[in-house]
């Protein structure tokens, strides 16, 4: 059973290689380029999620101009207050969550 | 020293002058110039001699003393003498300085190859080339300033300056007070969310992300047909998103504007429309004049003619202008134009038609609907509201349409049948019924026109020769007799049918030699009727006397058209080709026109038309324009009822005690 839970597991990281977009209210083109920022800072470091959020959060408060708070994760809860217009929820490679808002 | 003025120091040689005069003889001063002297005396020349000089005799002077000039300054020391240390005694100093420097200074001229003049000439150079470019600069900027008008003046920072060629000036500005303000935005809306996020959720949300790629590519694979129809129907979405300028609002907001613009420009006209009237009407009775207003003119109207005019019955600042030709050789594309009163630069609306316009007439209840009759027989009928150039109906030669020009169409009001239905009269000698289905235009032939001897009218001919060409018609005004009209042919007979009888004429009134032009029923008398020819005249007609005229006018010029009044039933209007306007008041003067005037130069006049409410009337010419003219007072005169009396029947009356004296005075003439 366990086996076969790892072999679908394996089978669906295969498929799941894209980036799912869970929720947004961005305009399209900062959702672009969020999205941009956030797949190229996780898979950089996959397994620092400091640096990760580090990243993210630097080039994003250059864009679009400061604050932004980013978590990263593969597993957390949160409750949050945004800026409305300035949130991206999205999965990246079927593994990891990455949570980015302006406030 | 402290400065003295200079009239202070005369004062002080004017106070001294008495003590000088003690002093010795041989210094006289010259008596000061006396102020306002004639002669001016030359001054008397003294010799001054110090008192310290020698005073010598003759002998004295005349004696030579030979002087010897020597290097030696006498007035040096020669006994100067000085500590010597080395022998600890004074000693005389053998050398005694002999120069005597009287003058010196020091001169600033430069050798030509030392450092310094290079210097200096450099200096000079650049001084020459920055003075150089700063007057180009000024040349430049004055230059260009005459050519541009302002120019920022030349920056003078680099002119030299030294103490000669400097000013320096400074101004302190005032220093606005300062002031706080504060404002406080709204803080940009927030909104917040909560969740979680597990390996779990991520794995779930993927699943139904591909879940749902995989329907919609199964969707893509089924049909291509419903994905075509989407595409479809999106484009047409897209089509129907209509542009900012072409947008209904715009479109509205745009016709109000040259609405206003209008009024600004026409002020004048509109208030002689509303409110003028000819105040010399009062001194002058049984005369009148015409006022004209707007000149409706368009570039697509010029070279076409004004064929007809009529009202819209809804509006009563409405009405539409059918231009076509009435000649046969010059046929071109016909035209509506449909104006309003209120906007004389344009026409509202525009319709185009195949063959050129001969007739046109408005519902009197749909006012939307207007009957067309064109030259080559058809007829159409437009709906004006969908500002389209096809008609909702037209006749075709499949549906039975005219074979000659359609002179006039006529809408009838059948309470009975709730169909719409107008009557068209053409050239062919057909007197059509056009019933509006559902999906066409359905002809039902009222009257075959057939020549009628004059010798016998209203008697069946069998030997009469063929058909006649309709003119013109009118259906009578009576309640109750709508269904009774005239009709002008073109060999000059007018015939009074019915639509119930579609076999014979009730009469036939026999008068005019040529072409009758126009039949109009009067507005108000029921037994009355005009007839306009071809034979210059115009001729009164009663119903029931069909063998002559009740009276004739003549105006010398082929007439184009007549109408009554609707006002009263005395007055009536005709125009001629020599381009007037007549207009006739039978209770003010049965034999001459109150009015003849002329209206337009080098036109023809073809078409007239009362206005149902107001004072004015419309006349076309053959040059495409239709003027408005308004009707002085005396051409408007109607019986006032008194309690008890109706309007018609004053009316009736007076047109009645016209005709009365007409007869009489011809049977006079009959007698003698």
């Amino acid at each position: 059973m366990a086996d076969q839970q790892f072999e679908d597991m394996e089978a669906f990281l295969r498929v799941a290689k894209y980036t799912l977009v869970k929720y947004t209210d961005m305009h399209s083109e900062m959702k672009e380029e969020a999205m941009d920022i956030c797949i190229t800072a996780v898979e950089k470091y996959p397994n620092d999620g400091e640096k990760c959020t580090q990243m993210i959060k630097d080039q994003m408060d250059k864009k679009f101009g400061a604050p932004w708070h980013v978590v990263v994760g593969k597993g957390f809860s949160y409750e949050i207050t945004y800026e409305v217009r300035n949130l991206l929820y999205i999965y990246v490679g079927g593994r990891t969550a990455v949570l980015l808002w302006k406030m | 020293m402290p400065p003295i003025g200079t009239g202070k120091k005369g004062a002080k040689t004017t106070k001294k002058k008495p003590a000088e005069q003690t002093q010795p003889q041989d210094y006289v001063p010259p008596p000061p110039p006396m102020p306002g002297d004639e002669a001016f005396a030359m001054p008397i020349r003294e010799i001054v001699k110090p008192d310290n000089q020698l005073r010598l005799n003759e002998t004295e002077l005349g004696e030579e003393v030979a002087k010897m000039l020597t290097a030696n300054n006498p007035a040096a020391p020669k006994n100067i003498v000085r500590f010597n240390m080395k022998d600890k005694v004074f000693k005389l100093e053998p050398m005694v300085e002999q120069t005597v420097v009287h003058y010196a200074t020091d001169g600033w001229l430069l050798h030509k190859s030392s450092d310094e003049a290079k210097r200096q000439m450099d200096m000079e150079k650049m001084e020459q080339e920055a003075s150089a470019r700063f007057q180009a600069d000024i040349d430049r900027a004055s230059h260009e300033h005459k050519e541009h008008g302002d120019v920022e003046p030349p920056d003078d920072s680099r002119q030299l300056r030294n103490q000669f060629n400097f000013s320096e000036r400074a101004a302190q500005t005032l220093n606005y007070p300062l002031r706080e303000r504060e404002t406080f935005t709204e803080p940009p809306p927030t909104a917040t969310v909560s969740g979680t996020c597990t390996q779990w959720e991520i794995y779930d949300e993927y699943i139904k992300d591909l879940e749902r790629q995989r329907l919609e590519e199964g969707a893509k694979s089924k049909g291509t047909k419903k994905q075509q129809a989407a595409h479809g129907g999106a484009t047409t979405k897209a089509n129907e998103h209509i542009p900012t300028l072409q947008s209904p609002v715009l479109m509205h907001s745009l016709g109000t504007l040259d609405r206003m613009v209008n009024q600004n420009m026409y002020e004048e006209v509109a208030m002689d429309f509303k409110y003028w009237d000819d105040a010399s009407d009062a001194f002058r009775p049984g005369e009148g004049s015409l006022l004209p207003l707007w000149k409706f003119v368009s570039e697509k109207a010029k070279r076409r003619q004004v064929t007809s005019i009529c009202w819209n019955p809804l509006y009563d600042d409405m009405f539409a202008v059918g231009y076509g030709s009435y000649e046969f050789l010059k046929q071109a594309s016909g035209l509506i134009n449909i104006y309003s009163l209120k906007n004389p630069s344009h026409p509202e609306y525009t319709l185009h038609t195949e063959s050129g316009v001969m007739s046109v007439h408005f519902h009197p209840e749909y006012a939307n609907l207007l009957a067309v009759g064109c030259y080559d027989g058809t007829v159409l009928v437009y709906d004006v509201r969908l500002k389209k150039d096809e008609p909702i109906y037209q006749a075709s030669v499949r549906t039975g349409k005219h074979n000659d020009p359609v002179w006039q169409v006529y809408w009838q009001v059948d309470e009975a049948q709730k169909t719409l239905q107008f009557v068209s009269i053409s050239s062919d000698g057909n007197v059509n019924l056009w019933t509006l289905t559902k999906s066409e235009l359905i002809p039902e032939c009222l009257m075959k026109l057939r020549v009628v001897k004059a010798g016998e009218p209203t008697e069946e001919d069998p030997m009469a020769t063929g058909p006649a060409g309709g003119c013109c018609m009118d259906f009578c005004k009576m309640p109750g007799q709508e269904s009774i009209y005239m009709v002008g042919t073109e060999e000059g007979a007018i015939h009074r049918c019915s639509k119930a009888y579609s076999s014979q004429y009730l009469s036939t009134y026999v008068s005019h030699q040529l072409a009758v032009y126009a039949v109009h029923w009067n507005h108000i008398h029921p037994n009355m009727f005009l007839s306009s020819s071809a034979d210059w005249t115009i001729k009164l007609w009663d119903v029931h006397d069909s063998k002559a005229p009740v009276m004739n006018f003549d105006l010398n010029d082929s007439i184009g058209d007549v109408a009554w009044a609707p006002y009263s039933a005395t007055v009536f209007a005709a125009v001629t080709d020599d381009g007037r306007v007549h207009v006739f008041d039978l209770a003010q003067n049965k034999l001459l026109p109150l009015c003849s005037q002329k209206i337009v130069k080098k036109a023809k006049l073809t078409k007239l038309v009362f206005n149902p409410k107001h004072p004015i009337v419309l006349v076309g010419d053959d040059k495409g324009a239709v003027t408005s003219l308004k009707l002085s007072p005396n051409l408007r005169i109607t019986s006032k009822p008194e309690k008890g009396q109706k309007f018609e029947d004053l009316e009736t009356a007076k047109l009645d005690a016209v005709v009365e004296i007409a007869r009489k005075s011809d049977a006079d003439l009959a007698k003698h």
